[in-house]
């Protein structure tokens, strides 16, 4: 459809442009820059921070550039006096509400406040510090995400986030005037509130006002510590996106160097939770074709459509929000939560090695890992399985720290046991990748032949679209899979909880009638995640999603059932899918939660 | 002395509105708008935007619903008429809100009602319901619901006011769009004062020329004004507008005025060597109604200390010029009081506050600099010792 021009001129230069574009759009087209704080390229505007004020001819008001369409003959000055003294002002009214002791802050270097004054050379600050004490006393209540009123901007860009992406509001704005902030539910401690720990508010608060939980210096300590045997396993998306961390291309594929940074950091054993990935499609895989089985051929009443577990942040949203469904989420742990007690089992009868001397460290696209390894159910070693869940802006953070020269480094590969995987592994950072290697395995193991589809690349179920549907003809079955001859095969796909919840009330009403569903609490699955570095949006999201399935294509092996060391883990140690071992180490149950 | 001020009774004076509606309700809706913009007729709530283009402008959107909502959301201290009008004359202000329904298109009509007037809704309530009945009677599809509001000035913004009318917060929203455009529920809306729609019923009683008659080139018509403060004659008056301040305070005053503070708590200050050549209307001081009148016992800086705790409490702390700018001012003449800043501080206060009233989201934020500079540019010393 083409859209109506419309003619302006910004700091004397004329422009058109299409009708609706925004001032701030429009003067980027010209390569002027004018600062944002509550704008966000993944939340609706809200134009309350007015640093992007500009200067209108004619106009009493200066409009706010985000929040303000162009129109014909506009007039606009994006440095006039007027302009750089109100913006000069706005940015000193925030500095006198902010707790600004920049040089001891979490965020200190990557605040966008910080980088705003730092313009500015904010020098003697003229007016009141207005910071009240209590505000400096942080909320560490939660395991994943730590709030600082202190350090609060009221962008509400936060609370945009957990309304528009999540459907979760965990946090929300009240009262008004001096007294104007964003709190939870009555105040409540973030560990006792809906919130799901996903992350996302961190990835977009333009200060330290929400931050991760930090467990830097403990996995140090315990490097450090002579007695104690530390592995790390890293999550599929952390390898596209720590290259971010050392001004790399969000995408770059730097899997091999962070493999050797982690050796260099001093992690005894760099071990890969794509090969726990693995296990799961194998786990999970079996796990659907029983309920299907039990349903079609027993005719047992079971929980369908069945619905992927990987992502903590969505078994939280699931908890709080639609308990009634419990039953239709796999019982498969996910990835890094199998891995912790094959790691202190399995992998420490072969190294020799005293689980208890063990420490498992996870470096995680996502906060809600934090909460998760936190979980007391997450004791199947006998032991805590995941002792420490790092960021992948925590792992830059190490990798800086201990003078690493992230860049410079040469490929290294991963350490054997616990650290083999495949193609199908590496795509579960992006959404649709599990739905695409369980289908990738479980139609093998049916039909006997490869999935249909070009190179095993099941185009349907990858994109960014927020919810996403494929069916799949299962036809030619071997003998022991007839009662499924001729079934199709109905699945879904949703990332970000808002997507989530719209899958959810078709099922709780009825209207879908899918066997399987993926569900990922994060925009984008986890390569958007919580842990991931900042800045976040689409145009990045989509480099990375490129970034994982290039890593698919370049595997030799795409297909989890054809994991050597799955198979190896299968003969001598679970010895079957679903089976005893399994069941105590692999799988998990779920708790209802309160609603607020 | 001779009486300069002209009292008028267009607002209280009875009127049979049902046959004002049925005559109205024969015209187009561009004879009722038209006669409206010829009456020079301009908002009673306080901003003066003339009321038949808005009409006319939410007329001209192409909709499947249209809203017409009455903001009696009285809420700038000092203010109270509305509350009066829609005690002596709530059917007057039904019938006003059935004709900018006619003249827009709108089917339904809302009263944001202040939270502190719920005393009020028994008696609406009746009313209403008897009205909406009337109406159906005539075939004229209109109904007039009432919201309550919870307590927030804030919410008298038109935009916060829908926002709390679909019961999200009450924070102003960004404009454009402006409620013609996108308003209750994003359909085009016209948001009227509550006097504005008793006087455009009178305009189609009376015809445009009678009010055009009243008041001045830029301010027709008469007004109604509430009057405190140290005055005898403290109350409710429909003045015509255009008179000086100095005439006014020869007839409100006590003798002893030493201010008068013209619209209100986000008003202006004018001090008794300004009352001559001030005018009450919009080519001087504009006011929604609230004349605040100070005499020499009055001290200045509490005056503006109290306007300033409230903007600072009821700014809604959305946008960082009103909820940080608010927090600056009142802690910023305190500290100057108290010695802490230097008396050349206020500059600065004075110039956050002129970037308060181009830079802030809505007109709480702009208009906070107009009681703050004009009660520091007559009473420094005031607010310095």
């Amino acid at each position: 459809m083409s859209k109506y021009k419309v003619n302006l001129k910004i700091n004397n230069i004329p422009v058109s442009v299409d009708e609706g574009t925004t001032i701030l759009e429009a003067a980027r087209e010209l390569n002027f820059n004018i600062p944002i704080l509550c704008n966000h390229d993944d939340l609706c505007v809200a134009g309350n921070c007015r640093v992007c004020v500009v200067e209108q001819k004619g106009a009493r008001l200066l409009p706010a550039a985000c929040a303000t369409p162009v129109s014909e003959g506009m007039e606009i000055m994006t440095n006039s006096m007027k302009v750089r003294q109100a913006r000069k002002h706005i940015v000193e009214l925030l500095l006198s509400e902010h707790n600004a002791d920049c040089t001891k802050c979490f965020k200190n270097g990557s605040c966008e406040l910080q980088d705003i004054s730092n313009e500015y050379r904010i020098g003697v600050h003229v007016f009141l510090d207005l910071v009240k004490e209590k505000d400096k006393v942080q909320d560490i209540s939660s395991p994943s995400i730590v709030k600082d009123d202190s350090k609060c901007i009221r962008c509400q860009r936060c609370v945009r986030t957990c309304a528009q992406l999540q459907h979760v509001s965990a946090l929300a704005v009240t009262n008004k005037g001096n007294h104007m902030r964003v709190s939870t539910f009555l105040n409540k401690p973030m560990n006792d509130v809906v919130c799901t720990n996903c992350g996302q508010c961190i990835n977009r608060c333009p200060t330290a006002a929400l931050t991760e939980r930090s467990y830097v210096d403990q996995v140090f300590d315990m490097i450090y510590d002579p007695t104690k045997f530390v592995v790390v396993q890293t999550a599929p998306a952390t390898r596209v996106a720590i290259g971010e961390e050392f001004g790399l291309e969000p995408g770059t594929r730097v899997t091999g160097k962070m493999v050797a940074a982690l050796r260099r950091l001093g992690f005894d054993k760099v071990l890969d939770t794509d090969f726990t990935a693995d296990l799961t499609i194998i786990e999970e895989g079996n796990e659907l074709l029983r309920r299907l089985k039990e349903a079609l051929v027993d005719g047992k009443d079971v929980a369908l459509p069945m619905m992927t577990s990987c992502s903590p942040g969505w078994i939280k949203f699931q908890e709080h929000l639609y308990p009634e469904l419990l039953d239709n989420l796999s019982t498969c742990k996910s990835p890094q939560q199998m891995f912790g007690p094959l790691a202190k089992t399995y992998y420490a009868e072969k190294v020799n090695k005293n689980p208890a001397d063990m420490v498992v460290v996870s470096i995680m696209p996502c906060t809600a890992k934090k909460f998760e390894a936190e979980r007391p159910e997450m004791r199947g070693s006998g032991y805590k399985d995941v002792d420490f869940v790092l960021t992948t802006r925590e792992l830059g953070m190490m990798i800086r720290q201990a003078g690493i020269d992230f860049n410079k480094l040469e490929n290294e590969g991963y350490d054997s046991i616990l650290g083999e995987s495949t193609g199908a592994a590496v795509i579960f950072g992006a959404t649709g990748g599990v739905m695409e290697a369980a289908l990738r395995s479980a139609y093998e193991i049916v039909t006997g032949r490869e999935v249909p589809f070009s190179n095993l690349n099941i185009k349907p179920v990858r994109g960014m679209e927020g919810v996403k549907e494929a069916a799949i003809k299962i036809k030619d079955v071997l003998p022991e899979w007839k009662f499924l001859e001729g079934v199709e095969l109905k699945v879904a796909i949703a990332h970000g909880l808002v997507n989530a919840k719209i899958l959810m009330d078709r099922v709780k009403d009825g209207t879908a009638n899918f066997h399987f569903i993926e569900i990922m609490a994060c925009p984008s699955g986890c390569i958007g995640g919580g842990g991931q570095p900042i800045p976040t949006n689409m145009e990045i999201r989509k480099k990375r999603a490129a970034g994982i399935y290039e890593e698919d294509e370049h595997m030799t092996l795409r297909k989890s059932h054809l994991n050597p060391e799955v198979a190896e883990i299968y003969k001598s140690f679970l010895h079957e899918p679903l089976g005893h071992r399994s069941h105590d180490l692999l799988h998990t149950h779920y708790y209802p939660r309160k609603r607020h | 002395m001779e009486n300069k001020i002209k009292k008028v009774d267009l607002i209280f004076e009875k009127v049979d509105h049902l046959a004002i509606l049925d005559k109205s309700f024969k015209r187009t809706s561009d004879e009722i708008i038209l006669d409206v913009i010829d009456s020079g007729l301009r908002g009673r709530g306080g901003a003066g935007f003339p009321t038949g283009l808005k009409w006319k402008f939410a007329k001209n959107e192409e909709a499947d619903q249209k809203y017409a909502i009455c903001n009696a959301d009285e809420g700038e201290p000092g203010t109270f008429k509305d509350r009066e009008i829609l005690t002596q004359v709530p059917e007057k202000v039904l019938a006003g809100m059935a004709l900018c329904g006619k003249a827009i298109g709108a089917t339904e009509g809302y009263i944001y009602l202040r939270a502190e007037y719920n005393f009020l809704l028994p008696m609406l309530h009746e009313k209403m319901r008897e009205f909406n009945q009337q109406m159906k009677e005539r075939n004229f599809e209109f109904t007039v619901f009432v919201r309550s509001g919870s307590g927030a000035y804030v919410c008298g913004e038109e935009t916060a006011l829908m926002e709390s009318m679909e019961g999200h917060r009450g924070e102003p929203r960004n404009k454009p769009p402006f409620p013609t455009q996108k308003g209750y529920l994003g359909k085009p809306t016209s948001i009227n004062n509550v006097e504005t729609l008793v006087f455009a019923l009178m305009i189609g009683h009376l015809g445009p020329q009678t009010f055009k008659e009243l008041g001045t080139f830029d301010s027709r018509g008469s007004k109604v004004f509430s009057i405190s403060g140290d005055t005898p004659k403290a109350g409710i008056y429909e003045l015509e507008l255009g008179m000086s301040l100095e005439d006014f305070v020869n007839e409100f005053g006590d003798g002893d005025t030493k201010a008068v503070q013209v619209g209100g708590a986000s008003g202006f200050c004018v001090a008794r060597k300004h009352f001559k050549e001030t005018l009450i209307g919009f080519e001087g001081i504009p006011t929604g109604g609230s004349m605040m009148l100070f005499n020499s016992s009055r001290s200045m800086f509490n005056i503006l200390h109290d306007y300033l705790e409230f903007f600072e409490e009821e700014s809604c702390g959305q946008c960082t010029p009103c909820r940080v700018g608010c927090q600056q001012l009142l802690k910023g003449i305190e500290a100057v009081k108290k010695g802490t800043k230097l008396p050349g501080y206020l500059n600065e206060l004075q110039k956050l506050s002129d970037t308060m009233k181009i830079a802030s989201k809505c007109g709480l934020g702009q208009s906070v600099g107009n009681p703050f500079n004009s009660i520091i540019n007559n009473f420094r010393e005031e607010i310095i010792y």
